[in-house]
């Protein structure tokens, strides 16, 4: 069990909990993962450690409702208390001076790019980070980059907010203009995927942390499982952060949807159920 | 013993053998001869007293039968059930000689029932030895280790990676060969020996050795199991519709994807189920697929029915039901279509060649006998080997060329001092009570090692 001490909505269905889970703080590193489940009848739900505080003993997670899971996680209160939550798992970033990094973080995907550019920051790299979302409400935890980068830039994919259109964009310019040593990127699968064809031809070594549909995520059901560099690999014990040029990103893509019929339904059945529950208590 | 019809129990996840009667179950433990020099005793791993718990169920003495199995055995109704005692206890006997044996294990899950249905007797503690010893899993191996540490006084805590505990039994061997409820009975029955469970504690990544010899454990017992899938590393193994065993009955029996929606873990099940292998956990699998609904359910096995390393009683019940056992064939590639999922397996027909290590004769390909099998979904059981996740946090155990710890198979020692291990992780995928034999083994060895540090001898 561990409890939630504070919830903050950073933008619509974008949701911040402050989890009280001393074992897990007092491990964490930038680039780990934690497992949670609800209910007794819940999912195992993956999602990367967005900061972590080994004094206070808590774990800050971010996500963005998607599913009946995620929105079941979101109904959750300060002071409600999460069932299960596992961790940390995963592979840390390594932590040295690469010298110059970008760090490119998309939609919710920004969250566990924060820790990784912190990280790298102490070690004295220069941090250029690059946050983008679909719209200026969605965006978050802009102050918080800026605070560990040198340069932040900011984009909406309809111009709302900094520049308009993607992060990509962004990225190529610094690439045509400055010298970068490394890449990491943090968001939607076809995100990380662009990133990683942009940088091939200026041969910048590109880090992405990858979040495939994931069980017991300690290496026991192969369910999480990528092809890199032709090889197969768990991402819950051999990654989550894999190098992004060597990734089967189209066969990413294509296991994710594997239970998308399975997930709309679960969604729709939840939905009414919650809807009638809400008439009952009208009545 | 009686069982219930396939044709009924396809159709749901309950128990499929229905256990003895109290009449038939007197009348089978009349039949012991009561030999001088019992063999039976020989062939159990946990070295139950078999015909003095037999004597005691031929005289209607059932509740001192359940404590003269318990004396030795924490978890007999699990045992009752999942032992291959055809290769155990029950092929030692005499009477099996010149017809058949005493069905030792019918009565020790008979025995276990009864108990269960009674209401389990918490047995009296011994004295606190107040020395903390942490076990790491909650298999078989782990909880026999824990169960017995317990007895002899110590306080122990095993620590879980999962949120329910024990291990394969629960997340890997279905309920309707052995139901869940069961399984949580003898952990509780455990714990109820002083034994506390920590659930959702990854060792190796939550804490490590150190962190755990810091809050004061002087020994360690490893039994974390073998329980990292095996893929065939042949093209298309990545396209969806393609399970590994592990995933596929974790899915089903830990987070009950057969209760979904109820409950939120979902499992894909095609029309027409492939399931790669011939052992235990392949049976497991066919039979799991077709009581989620699959129309046909086909085992693809290299070898023949003979080397099949499943229980001969599962091979049967899985026929029965439906499965349909396609042998001499191996897998040479998965074909799938423009969206990533499965639509066939591509295989090529074997003979059998000369023996090789494991004794059984090597099957060799037939060439040019390549032919298509179309099929939605796949599960791969071809066997687990051992985690790296644990044993990479503990720098310098001593580790075998497949990754495996290296044990003394008598006390379980490893190289590293008041560090244990036992079950899967020494041996490779092996039994139930197999594992529970060596959790037994380890528990007297950490109570020498306890109590004399200085004479216990150093491994390796």
């Amino acid at each position: 069990m561990a409890k939630i001490i504070r919830k903050e909505t950073l933008a619509p269905q974008i949701k911040l909990m402050v989890v009280d889970a001393p074992w897990v703080a007092r491990k964490a590193k930038a680039g780990q993962f934690v497992v949670l489940r609800i209910t007794e009848e819940g999912e195992r739900i993956p999602l990367t450690i967005a900061d972590f505080d080994p004094k206070a003993g808590t774990v800050i997670i971010i996500f963005q409702e998607v599913g009946k899971s995620t929105m079941l996680l979101g109904t959750l209160e300060e002071g409600d208390e999460i069932l299960d939550f596992v961790g940390p798992l995963g592979r840390e970033i390594e932590e040295k001076n690469f010298g110059h990094v970008v760090c490119v973080g998309g939609g919710v995907g920004i969250a566990p790019t924060y820790p990784k550019a912190k990280a790298l920051k102490e070690k004295g790299n220069r941090i250029t980070s690059i946050i983008g979302a679909r719209t200026k409400t969605m965006l978050f935890w802009e102050e918080k980059m800026r605070e560990v980068s040198d340069e932040l830039f900011v984009t909406t994919d309809d111009g709302t907010y900094g520049e308009k259109g993607f992060v990509t964009q962004v990225l190529e310019r610094i690439l045509k203009n400055e010298k970068v040593d490394l890449v990491i990127a943090v968001g939607p699968v076809i995100m990380m995927k662009m990133v990683s064809v942009i940088t091939k031809p200026h041969d910048v070594p590109t880090l992405v942390s990858l979040n495939p549909i994931m069980v017991d995520g300690t290496g026991m059901c192969g369910c999480c499982r990528v092809t890199v560099g032709g090889k197969c690999k768990f991402t819950c014990v051999d990654g989550p952060v894999f190098d992004g040029h060597k990734v089967n990103f189209d066969e990413l893509l294509a296991r994710q949807r594997i239970y998308l019929e399975e997930e709309q339904r679960a969604l729709e059945l939840w939905t009414v159920e919650k809807a009638k529950e809400e008439a009952s208590r009208v009545v | 013993m009686p069982q219930r019809p396939p044709e009924e129990r396809i159709r749901d996840f309950y128990e499929v053998p229905l256990g003895l009667s109290e009449w038939a179950a007197v009348e089978e433990a009349k039949r012991c001869l009561k030999c001088k020099t019992p063999q039976c005793v020989k062939g159990c791993p946990v070295e139950i007293d078999i015909p003095g718990f037999i004597e005691l169920l031929a005289q209607g003495n059932f509740d001192e039968a359940i404590v003269k199995i318990k004396e030795k055995n924490n978890l007999p109704a699990i045992c009752g059930r999942v032992c291959p005692q055809e290769d155990q206890c029950e092929v030692q006997c005499v009477l099996g000689k010149k017809g058949q044996p005493i069905a030792i294990g019918y009565l020790e899950r008979f025995l276990a029932d009864y108990e269960r249905e009674k209401g389990v007797r918490s047995p009296s503690l011994p004295h606190s030895r107040n020395r903390k010893v942490a076990v790491i899993g909650s298999g078989p191996a782990g909880l026999t280790c824990a169960g017995d540490l317990a007895k002899m006084g110590y306080r122990v805590t095993i620590f879980e990676a999962l949120h329910a505990p024990g291990g394969v039994l629960i997340y890997g061997i279905p309920e309707f060969r052995l139901p869940k409820a069961i399984v949580a009975q003898e952990v509780h029955y455990v714990q109820s020996l002083g034994v506390e469970i920590q659930l959702s504690r990854v060792i190796g990544k939550t804490y490590t050795l150190d962190d755990l010899r810091d809050a004061g454990y002087e020994a360690f017992f490893i039994g974390t199991g073998a329980g990292l899938p095996y893929f065939l590393e042949i093209p298309g193994e990545n396209l969806n519709g393609v399970y590994s065993a592990n995933e596929f009955l974790t899915r089903s029996n830990l987070m009950k994807a057969y209760l979904f929606p109820k409950f939120d873990t979902p499992v894909k099940i095609g029309r027409r189920v492939a399931v790669i292998g011939g052992g235990n956990v392949a049976m497991d699998s066919a039979r799991t697929a077709l009581r989620l609904g699959a129309e046909e359910v086909c085992l693809v096995y290299r070898r023949t029915k003979k080397e099949m390393p499943a229980r001969v009683e599962e091979v049967e019940r899985a026929e029965e039901e439906g499965v349909n056992c396609i042998i001499l064939t191996n897998p040479v590639r998965f074909v799938g279509n423009e969206n990533g999922w499965v639509t066939g397996i591509e295989c090529i027909q074997m003979e059998l060649g000369e023996p090789d290590e494991s004794g059984r004769r090597r099957p060799v390909p037939v060439p040019g006998s390549e032919f298509v099998i179309p099929i939605d979904t796949v599960v791969v059981a071809i066997g687990q080997g051992p985690n790296p996740l644990f044993l990479e946090s503990v720098p310098g155990l001593n580790l075998n060329r497949k990754g495996y710890i290296v044990a003394d198979p008598e006390t379980g020692a490893t190289n590293l001092r008041g560090v244990f291990a036992g079950g899967d992780i020494v041996t490779g995928a092996a039994t139930v009570i197999s594992a529970m034999g060596a959790g037994k083994k380890a528990a007297r060895a950490i109570e020498r090692f306890l109590e004399a540090p200085d004479s216990f001898p150093q491994w390796r």
